[in-house]
């Protein structure tokens, strides 16, 4: 492992910690509201200032980490699932299964993303859950397109001629012997995927259709303080800088992980 | 040796590659007899893999027949020859690519027993390791990938993972073309040793002629698709017929000074 990948590692397990700890992390209660100490600067007490409603910006901070980190994770959950699911099928049964199923993915890809999720947001009310989902379900072609290729030239290996001779079935051969085998490039889809999915997430919030107040997230705490940009320059710079060393952290890990594969 | 009941009989079994236009087997038509070793014999590229697959099913055949036990193979629906599958077995060529590199030993043959449900669940580890026995491993081989074991190695795994359905009838695709020299003979016994103990049924696919007559009793020699001699292992060494299979015979000079088994 190089030392980038290291590095991102130390990011991404970093945030982890920051986020399953939240609590004992915290020094005061996300929600709890201070009208004495409005926009008060960084200070010993409250090291990253306060917000707009004299809330302590670090345990927002904090809190935020954890639904940034989740909605990453189960959004790509979810991607992952359908990604590999159709795109195995895609890659073993091939035929009229495979055409279908790329087409689909062709169609996906034609929509720009973002204005689509726009779009069902504002169909859908803006909660966690459907913007998990959302996100979820409009970034999986990748990884089907990834997993379909590793299928594609894993098939037609001796070794599941052999498990078909021995009478597995299709799904037992599917599940235990083709994705573990093709796991390895869509990890790295995955990790660059959780970087993706936390921009998205953090992009809807700031436009104020993601996450909504109160409970916070880094978007929607940038979103806050772009409001009072002038007054307290706090609120953007560090959710700003969150995002940024997250979405670095998972790259490099990514990249690390690709590297690794090229060599192996 | 009773060699009279005709366990596979292949009628006019035909394929034809269309992307390439190879037509890999022409009307191929042969019988294999309980307890007989059937040589196959015939240069690389000629079908003889393609044949061993189509046989399995394994890829489908354009047309023909493939009777096992009279019932016609090809006819019958997908679920029921996932059962037939376990009487019919395979061996491949390299040992390399057959097994799962992400399967330990262990799990590969266990999963047989669990697929097939032939042998009830607190006995799987104890036959697992009776098969690995059998085939000259030990039971320090069950947690072991196949990454961390030598050519000779993986393919005696494999041929424990053969055996574990209990078949009666195995296609051995050339089992020990990818392998040393010593580790040849080793494993060539190993599969005549089993043969004669479970009485089982060999289709042995070959391209070394001295392999085939140190192990066969009948030979089919095959060229680019087609069968072109057919007979008694000592009768087409010592008498060929075929300009082809004079050819092959010359080709591999000093085979007979192999002695035949």
């Amino acid at each position: 492992m190089n030392k980038l990948t290291v590095f991102g590692l130390c990011i991404v397990g970093f945030f982890m910690v920051i986020a399953i700890f939240a609590p004992i992390i915290a020094p005061y209660n996300p929600g709890q509201i201070d009208i004495k100490n409005i926009l008060t600067a960084p200070s010993y007490s409250h090291i990253f200032g306060t917000d707009s409603l004299g809330r302590d910006l670090f345990s927002r901070m904090v809190y935020g980490t954890r639904i940034s980190l989740m909605v990453g994770f189960i959004a790509v959950g979810i991607a992952s699932l359908i990604g590999i699911a159709l795109g195995a099928m895609a890659g073993y049964y091939g035929k009229w299964v495979d055409v279908i199923i790329m087409r689909f993915i062709d169609i996906m890809l034609c929509f720009p993303t973002f204005f689509l999720i726009l779009a069902v947001i504002a169909l859908l009310e803006p909660s966690i859950i459907n913007i998990m989902i959302i996100i979820g379900a409009t970034s999986w072609m990748g990884m089907a397109r990834l997993m379909r290729a590793e299928i594609l030239s894993l098939k037609e290996r001796d070794f599941i001629y052999a498990e078909r001779a021995i009478g597995a079935s299709d799904l037992r051969i599917i599940a235990r012997h083709l994705i573990p085998n093709a796991m390895a490039p869509v990890l790295v889809s995955v990790t660059l995927g959780i970087a993706g999915a936390i921009l998205v997430e953090s992009s809807l919030s700031f436009l104020g259709i993601g996450v909504q107040p109160p409970t916070p997230s880094w978007g929607n705490i940038l979103s806050e303080g772009k409001a009072v940009m002038g007054a307290g320059w706090w609120m953007m710079v560090f959710p700003g800088l969150a995002i940024f060393i997250t979405v670095l952290g998972y790259n490099l890990l990514g990249e690390g992980i690709r590297e690794k594969l090229l060599k192996s | 040796m009773t060699m009279h009941l005709e366990l596979l009989k292949i009628d006019s079994l035909h394929k034809t590659f269309k992307k390439h236009k190879v037509t890999a087997v022409d009307n191929a038509s042969f019988s294999i007899f309980k307890g007989e070793v059937l040589g196959l014999v015939g240069e690389s590229g000629c079908g003889k893999s393609t044949l061993a697959k189509l046989i399995l099913r394994l890829i489908d055949a354009d047309k023909g027949s493939i009777f096992y036990k009279n019932k016609d193979l090809l006819k019958i629906s997908n679920g029921d020859m996932r059962k037939a599958r376990k009487d019919l077995q395979i061996i491949f060529q390299d040992p390399y690519a057959s097994l799962d590199p992400s399967m330990r030993i262990g799990e590969v043959i266990e999963e047989v027993y669990s697929i097939h449900k032939n042998v009830s669940w607190h006995e799987r580890k104890n036959k697992t390791i009776e098969l690995l026995e059998t085939v000259g491993l030990g039971e320090s081989y069950l947690n072991r990938l196949p990454s961390e074991l030598s050519g000779g190695e993986r393919q005696r795994a494999g041929i424990a993972r053969t055996l574990a359905t209990d078949p009666e009838f195995i296609i051995c695709d050339e089992p020990v073309s990818s392998l040393d020299i010593s580790i040849q003979a080793q494993i060539l016994n190993l599969l005549i040793e089993l043969q004669k103990r479970k009485n089982l049924t060999y289709l042995f696919i070959s391209h070394d002629l001295g392999i085939i007559a140190s192990v066969c009793d009948r030979v089919i020699v095959m060229r680019s698709g087609k069968f072109v001699e057919e007979g008694q292992c000592e009768a087409i060494f010592i008498n060929p017929k075929h300009d082809y299979t004079k050819e092959l015979l010359t080709s591999s000079i000093g085979f007979l000074d192999k002695k035949p088994k």
